[in-house]
């Protein structure tokens, strides 16, 4: 690493990221960075390539140009379980958890990567701590939760890991509104004990009042960024996705 | 061992099917020589070499199980790996190698074939299996059905190696080093060496013996971290993918687990049958053990080995007698008339002989109708259709999240 130290001190940056899938270009140029101890907000509609952008970060996809690097080691072409392995989690969306497996067994499969049993015991301490539901159904399968239930599961599955760096894949999505309190309220709590999180949500309004930055996704391109407030009071935004 | 003991029972075993079942097939294969002998007046022999040969098929079907029950992947073509820990035996335990090129023999001990027939099993599951496993579903089943039709043609077609369609007969017969005679086998006590095994108990014993070994070592890795990746992958293999699951290669150990269970398994039907061929490895057999394994219960091993016995039972005891048996019933209770030909009507039992299959396909199909579970399914089948699983919420649920 003979190059020069990046001048900002972000965990994880994209930089001029393309990617594509088959012919069909899904991200042109994108580039994000998430600091220490940060919420960032990914925002956009259907389509605008949130999910491809956190796909090619989990190594799930590659890019075909531009580069990946978390805490200064490049990860471009990375394969997903080692990414896992350096500390980037992600909660996939539409969950994707191991319906026919139980609630303990999903949460030992976030912690695969890792081998301290002590610290797996505390961690799935903490998770029971932030959604005690989750304790009650320890046995259960997890196909058998209710929507909600299922989703706090998706997250303590993703904490457990210990990640470095936390992402949330429209974490709200098909939740009751009070659930998606709930929701928020554990993503706030979360990156207070020290978790950076990168956050991709339809919700825009919800996502940019805990964001601390947000950046706007159209078409594969970031067209707008700034602090979670500086965009919810933007023109543009509220007019493209708040309906204002 | 204490501690063991009270684990067990303070898990409390009588509460769980799974532990019953255990214990059964513990109490049964302990008493089975015994209850053979007084079933048949003495002569057990017959009903012993049964069991041997059933204890085959229990273990192909652990074998199985790992890669369809536990990890998800359709294996089609499974008897292959079962002709090679065969024809492993038949090459370096016979003089057999003498007619090949090589012309020269090796004899080497069953018990150290056993080890090899794993590797070499397991071998050809990672060279089977390095390739293909990045397919999924449908395409792995067919790539796997073409790799069983191969192999055992392989094996008839390469005469100069394997004597084509004749096989290998004249397989060495297991031998312990030292034994003991007594009154137990109608001898005065005394220590034998090289005591070779010939008689269907020595098969029994050395299979009873196989048998828990391999199912210590599967419920061990079922209940481990890869057991777990398994499950993971079968459920969903991207989302396996994003907890850090290496897919290939926890679906390539997979394979080459269940390929040496197979290697194991051939091993031991060579050397009881003292003769190997290319026709006993066909396509049937992959399908026979992947009923075993679907009827018995997916990914339960208690379950499967109790599909298997049942399965076996009915393929190689009850179908075969069935023309005897409706025609002494017939007999009994006076319809002699109907054990004549007549007409079209070729004579009850000939007419049982003729539907064989199809009463074993009405079985299937009753057992799968009645049980889709299969005979003892794991407990997380069993939840899942009895419960069903959803992914939606509805508002019991958010009252009972909220409130």
């Amino acid at each position: 690493m003979a190059t020069t130290a990046p001048a900002t001190s972000a965990l994880l940056e994209l930089r001029g990221v393309d990617a594509f899938y088959g012919r069909v270009q899904a991200l042109h140029g994108v580039s994000v960075t998430v600091g220490q101890s940060e919420i960032v907000a990914l925002i956009g509609s259907n389509g605008a390539g949130k999910t491809t952008t956190l796909r090619t970060i989990s190594g799930l996809m590659h890019p075909a140009n531009g580069s990946i690097t978390f805490g200064g080691q490049e990860i471009t072409k990375t394969r997903a379980h080692e990414i896992v392995a350096l500390g980037i989690c992600q909660s996939p969306e539409g969950r994707r958890l191991f319906p026919r497996m139980q609630v303990i067994d999903n949460l030992r499969m976030g912690a695969f990567t890792r081998k301290d049993k002590a610290g797996i015991a505390q961690d799935m301490e903490r998770v029971f701590v932030l959604f005690p539901r989750l304790r009650e159904r320890m046995t259960q399968l997890a196909g058998t939760l209710s929507g909600g239930e299922q989703q706090m599961l998706a997250i303590g599955r993703a904490l457990m890991s210990r990640p470095k760096l936390l992402m949330l894949d429209e974490p709200s999505l098909g939740l009751a509104p009070i659930l998606v309190d709930t929701i928020f309220k554990t993503i706030q709590e979360i990156n207070a004990a020290g978790t950076p999180i990168l956050l991709v949500e339809q919700n825009a309004v919800r996502a940019l009042e805990v964001a601390h930055r947000g950046y706007v996704l159209e078409t594969g391109n970031i067209v707008q960024t700034g602090t979670g407030k500086e965009l919810l009071a933007s023109p543009d935004v509220q007019r493209a996705y708040l309906g204002m | 061992m204490i501690g063991w003991f009270r684990r067990v029972w303070e898990n409390d075993p009588r509460k769980d099917p799974n532990a019953v079942v255990y214990f059964l097939l513990a109490i049964f294969a302990v008493l089975f020589p015994l209850f053979a002998s007084v079933v048949t007046g003495g002569s057990p022999n017959f009903l012993l070499s049964v069991a041997g040969d059933a204890g085959v098929y229990v273990l192909l079907t652990l074998g199985l199980n790992v890669v369809v029950g536990m990890a998800g992947l359709l294996d089609l073509g499974y008897a292959a790996f079962f002709a090679i820990g065969a024809y492993t035996y038949a090459f370096i335990a016979s003089d057999h190698l003498a007619v090949t090129p090589l012309q020269t023999t090796l004899h080497v001990p069953f018990w150290i074939v056993l080890l090899i027939a794993l590797f070499v099993a397991a071998s050809f599951g990672v060279i089977l299996g390095a390739p293909t496993l990045r397919l999924r579903g449908d395409y792995l089943a067919i790539v796997t059905l073409g790799f069983g039709e191969i192999v055992p043609r392989v094996f008839k077609n390469t005469s100069t190696w394997t004597s084509g369609v004749n096989g290998i007969s004249a397989l060495d017969t297991p031998e312990l080093p030292i034994w003991f005679k007594g009154p137990w086998s109608g001898d005065p006590l005394a220590v034998v060496q090289n005591f070779k095994i010939f008689d269907p108990l020595g098969y029994y014993v050395i299979m009873v013996v196989l048998l828990v070994i391999c199912v210590v070592l599967v419920r061990n890795l079922q209940n481990s971290r890869m057991g777990r990746a398994w499950a993971a992958i079968r459920e969903d293999e991207v989302a396996a993918a994003a907890m850090g699951v290496n897919t290939v290669q926890a679906k390539l150990l997979a394979f080459a687990i269940g390929a040496a269970f197979s290697g194991f398994a051939g091993t031991f039907y060579g050397a009881k049958l003292s003769l190997v061929s290319p026709e006993n490895f066909g396509f049937s057999v992959s399908i026979t053990v992947l009923v075993m394994v679907v009827l018995g219960g997916m990914g339960n091993i208690p379950g499967v080995m109790l599909g298997s016995l049942l399965i076996y039972l009915v393929i190689f005891m009850v179908l075969p007698s069935l023309p005897d048996t409706v025609t002494s019933i017939a007999n009994a209770i006076g319809l002699t008339g109907l054990t004549q030909a007549s007409g079209d009507f070729p004579g009850i039992g000939e007419f049982a002989a003729r539907l064989k299959f199809l009463i074993f396909g009405l079985i299937l199909v009753l057992v799968m109708l009645l049980r889709p579970q299969g005979l003892l399914p794991s407990r997380e089948r069993e939840q899942e259709l009895t419960k069903g699983t959803h992914d939606d919420t509805i508002i019991e649920d958010v009252q009972a999240e909220t409130g």
